[in-house]
């Protein structure tokens, strides 16, 4: 339960930091530190495999894009709006409907009494983090990924792939496509000739 | 009750405070990349949900299905990065107001 608030309240204030900061690499650090309080609170409720795929993909990859584009784009110049400029209108409005979307699910709530027990036995096959074979571990996620989920987990793959060319025809260098036989003509003789001029 | 044990109302609320944190960001922000981390954000905190109920029916449905949320996030982050990329060779500032080429 002490873990839940330090991990809880370590979310929320990193959350707000992302959304508040006034420069994007402030957004991520803060972000990353988002990422990996819920990783550690996938370790809590028994998610060993993903709290890693979070640290991983999320920390590792995503968060490192995020990085590499800013590099990209900053370089030198000033290309970002900056500041939260429209955070005050909203306030008021945006702070009232998270009261009355949380009033919505304490009621919900009132009405369940499910509860979420770190480390005890509430179901059958449930024992200590980091055993093989119970549950949230990876041999118990691989088993459900490659057998009941197996389709939903290889679409996810035509998913990655479409992202991948998607990302090459938006973003990718231009320059070695020609677009035609003459232009890849034209483009050969301009290299032999900077051949012959001593590959200038 | 017993201490260790957590309801699991708080992590709906968790969640779903800071779902909206991350709708406050998209509504609010100008910088398309804090509107990129503010959607990770929101997929996160479904994520915790997930997570969350999978516990407490101890069903690893909802791993799987945070499983692939990861990686369609994976992908919607590539993409939105590379349009941002691709909206700043041409235009050389990034505002997102300024960006309605698709406006009807």
């Amino acid at each position: 339960m002490i873990g839940f608030w330090i991990l809880a309240v370590v979310m929320l204030a990193s959350s707000i930091w992302c959304i508040t900061a006034t420069r994007p690499v402030y957004s991520v650090v803060a972000l990353l530190l988002h990422f990996a309080a819920l990783a550690a609170m996938y370790l809590t409720l028994h998610a060993e495999f993903l709290a890693v795929i979070q640290l991983i993909v999320y920390s590792g990859a995503i968060l490192i894009l995020f990085l590499f584009v800013i590099a990209l784009l900053s370089s030198g110049v000033a290309p970002f709006s900056v500041g939260p400029d429209r955070l005050p209108k909203i306030l008021i409005p945006a702070v009232g409907l998270i009261a009355v979307a949380l009033g919505f699910i304490t009621y919900a709530l009132s009405r369940t009494n499910a509860l979420v027990t770190p480390g005890a036995a509430v179901g059958t096959n449930l024992g200590v983090t980091g055993e093989a074979g119970v549950f949230g571990s990876v041999a118990d996620f691989g088993k459900a990924l490659f057998t009941s989920y197996l389709l939903p987990f290889e679409i996810t793959a035509l998913i990655l792939m479409v992202a991948v060319i998607g990302v090459i025809l938006l973003a990718g260098d231009r320059t070695p496509y020609v677009s035609s036989r003459k232009q890849a003509g034209e483009n050969r003789r301009d290299m032999r000739e900077a051949v012959l001029r001593g590959g200038e | 009750m017993d201490p260790m044990t957590v309801p699991v109302g708080n992590y709906v609320a968790l969640s779903s405070v800071i779902f909206f944190i991350g709708v406050a960001g998209v509504l609010t922000r100008r910088n398309p990349l804090i509107m990129l981390m503010s959607i990770e954000l929101m997929f996160n905190a479904a994520n915790l949900l997930f997570m969350a109920f999978a516990r407490v029916w101890v069903h690893n449905a909802g791993h799987i299905f945070a499983f692939l949320v990861i990686m369609v996030a994976a992908a919607e982050a590539a993409i939105g990065l590379a349009i941002v990329v691709t909206v700043f060779r041409s235009a050389k500032h990034v505002d997102v107001d300024d960006v309605a080429l698709m406006k009807g």
